[in-house]
């Protein structure tokens, strides 16, 4: 294989790993501060995309047509209406059943995640066919012999990078973060100390979701196409690489969101068998993974959860 | 519950048609229900809702008919293009002793699940749309009948159409259905007896997002054509990502690609997609004109799509059946069996010994300025545009 192909093959993993890892920085938030499993968080990346894409479409009636505007726009209505929803998700659905098994948590956003995508799918104007989602980004190209570098592919990966740091500075920077952490390890006492428990755990479904929104929107820059159940297998490899990286810690879910992508590419190009294959290789490969470390590549610090 | 609302406000319009033309009212006429089956949701719903519109038709002109001897109602069941929901409806349907025959399927894999339920139940139905051969072929279930051709003569035509444009090598995707599956079969037996050369065979799932992988492995290859064997969502996809990839090959889709949705999805990226149909298009259809204009005039939200006129050509044949045989499930199928010349807005209509009409032309198709154009009357034919790669 020469270096071309390869190098095309890394940076459609990159792409891809980005996206898983930025939808699993959500699922290991919300369980971080509440131990809680938000299933529908596929379901609130996709209804941030077509809320982008209804947005561009709406700035495009106005005759407002400059891409630059119409990208900012698409991503301040996706990102800024998916961080409410899912405050709304946790104040409505997850907080009030804080005392309930956990299951009942799961079962509940597995639930709303159905409600969420059947309803663009019904909903939305000739919602159950894919969409065309809009080029906002350069178009340039630069052919490397059989590597092709794409503009949008690098301002979306930089684009990524820069949310996955921003993610890194708010937690670990700023007093929110800090409120964050100290919920993330011992409820009662955060609270003892002073600290607004609801408003932090509102905040992190907001920062959570709004992260998915962004995926999401990455997602349809990227592939220019767009359809209600894009958030399906999002969301469970998004949980799966939260997962083997190790739920509640940021940095393992990036690992594993890469992981994950690696391990798709891996199966469709390197594997002898059909590319069709390349899910269930990758998911046995987390299933293995999972056996080997059950609390993850990177474990939580504090283990006094078990 | 919508399926209720359509039904009940349909009868209503019958009964309000029948009441103006003063006939037919003097006495009740016999309700006989008859089914349709077909994807209402999911990917390919715009599809199945076309054939259900078209169905509809079919049974309210019967009902706005004096002569017609009994009142049909129409039963709507949605399959989701899943084999194992189609194969739950398809029993609910069979089990129904009040319904007497079903107009069924837009999807292979799910037809192909369900047709073992019609024989047992001894549920008459004509398949509207699935194309691959072993709904027909693969059995010798008296009940099951297709009206549209199969993906054996799509495949041949398609293979024999793309060599003589001058491709020489092909790389395959598929997706790993029974219908992707199929088409793959039937393709790369047909390009192998005409000479062409396929470089790579790729499996995807109907669910996959990214094609980055695989395309990047085909890209390198450097074919002539990807084939595509599968159904509009994910075309639209591998079509975009070859975009993403540079990836300058000609894209050849299949009867599954062959919806507006495909071109809505693409926008400009569509232009140039050759696909293969069965049958004319609706305005060189023996009966297109009478039927596009009877389709309006209901007022359906949504087109009938491609095979809007094969599910209205099913329902009308199994509606004349009962008409001639009266509400007899075994009478019913006898009838069917024997169709033979019969004339309907698809053409004539004749059933082998396996139930399959065997008068299957098939039409060539390329994307044009946002529109499918059978082939010979695109401009590239004339050699004003040029497909990627052509001689």
């Amino acid at each position: 294989m020469d270096v071309g192909l390869l190098g095309q093959f890394v940076a459609n993993g990159m792409m891809l790993g980005m996206m898983y890892a930025l939808v699993a920085v959500g699922f290991t938030l919300f369980f971080g501060v509440l131990d809680v499993i938000k299933f529908s968080h596929g379901d609130v990346l996709m209804v941030g995309t077509f809320a982008g894409f209804s947005t561009y479409l709406g700035l495009s009636a106005m005759g407002i047509d400059n891409a630059f505007v119409q990208l900012i726009g698409v991503l301040v209505v996706a990102v800024c209406s998916m961080a409410f929803l899912g405050a709304v998700i946790a104040r409505y659905l997850v907080l009030p059943l804080k005392s309930a098994p956990p299951l009942n948590i799961l079962l509940i956003t597995l639930m709303l995640g159905t409600v969420l995508r059947e309803a663009v799918r019904l909903f939305y104007p000739d919602g159950s066919n894919p969409k065309p989602f809009p080029y906002l980004l350069p178009t340039d190209t630069w052919p490397f012999g059989s590597f092709t570098l794409r503009a949008d592919s690098v301002i979306l990966l930089l684009g990524g990078l820069l949310v996955i740091v921003g993610v890194h500075v708010l937690i670990n920077k700023t007093k929110m973060g800090l409120a964050m952490r100290a919920v993330a390890q011992d409820e009662e006492t955060a609270k003892c100390m002073g600290i607004n428990f609801t408003m932090i755990v509102l905040l992190t479904f907001a920062l959570g979701s709004g992260v998915a929104a962004f995926a999401g929107v990455m997602n349809g820059l990227y592939y220019n196409e767009i359809n209600f159940s894009m958030g399906l297998l999002l969301g469970v490899i998004g949980f799966s690489a939260a997962i083997i990286g190790g739920l509640g810690n940021i940095y393992g879910a990036i690992l594993g969101g890469f992981l994950f992508a690696a391990l798709q590419t891996v199966g469709a190009v390197a594997l002898p068998f059909s590319s069709a294959y390349k899910d269930v290789f990758a998911f046995s490969v987390v299933i293995a993974l999972m056996v080997w470390r059950p609390t993850g590549l990177i474990a939580e610090k504090s283990s006094e959860r078990v | 519950m919508m399926s209720v609302l359509r039904k009940s406000a349909g009868s209503a319009i019958a009964l309000a048609m029948a009441l103006s033309l003063g006939a037919g009212i003097a006495e009740a006429k016999e309700t006989v229900k008859v089914a349709f089956i077909g994807p209402l949701t999911g990917g390919v719903s715009a599809n199945g809702i076309g054939g259900r519109n078209s169905a509809d038709l079919a049974v309210q002109l019967r009902n706005a008919d004096p002569k017609a001897k009994y009142e049909y109602e129409m039963v709507t069941l949605d399959d989701e293009c899943k084999p194992n929901v189609g194969v739950q409806v398809a029993t609910k349907a069979a089990a129904d002793k009040n319904i007497i025959g079903g107009v069924t399927h837009y999807c292979s894999a799910v037809a192909i699940g369900a047709v073992d339920i019609y024989h047992k139940f001894n549920l008459p139905v004509i398949v509207w749309a699935a194309v691959l051969p072993d709904i027909t072929y693969g059995n010798k279930h008296k009940e099951v009948h297709r009206v549209n051709g199969t993906m054996i003569n799509q495949n041949d035509v398609a293979a024999d159409f793309m060599e003589g444009l001058g491709y020489k090598n092909w790389v395959i995707i598929h997706d790993t259905t029974d219908y992707g599956k199929g088409h793959n079969k039937y393709f790369s037996e047909a390009l192998k007896k005409k000479g062409g050369k396929i470089l790579a065979t790729f499996g995807v799932t109907s669910e996959q997002q990214d094609f980055t992988a695989e395309l990047t492995k085909a890209k390198a290859l450097n074919p002539d054509v990807i084939y595509f064997g599968g159904l509009t969502p994910i075309g639209v996809r591998i079509r975009s990502q070859m975009e993403k990839l540079g990836f300058a090959a000609e894209f050849q889709g299949t009867s599954g690609i062959m919806s507006d949705a495909f071109i809505a999805g693409l926008g400009p990226l569509a232009e140039g997609t050759v696909a293969f149909r069965e049958g004319a298009p609706i305005d060189k259809l023996p009966g297109g004109k009478f039927f596009v204009e009877k389709y309006n005039e209901q007022g359906y939200g949504e087109s009938p799509e491609a095979y809007g006129p094969f599910a209205f050509a099913a329902m009308n044949l199994l509606i004349d059946s009962i008409e001639d045989v009266g509400p007899d499930r075994k009478k019913v199928r006898k009838v069917l069996n024997k169709t033979k010349n019969r004339d309907s807005i698809v053409g004539t209509i004749s059933f082998d010994d396996h139930g399959q009409n065997t008068v299957a032309a098939i039409t060539k198709y390329v994307v044009q300025d946002g529109k499918w154009v059978v082939w010979e009357d695109s401009e590239y034919v004339s050699g004003k545009r040029k497909l990627p790669g052509m001689m």
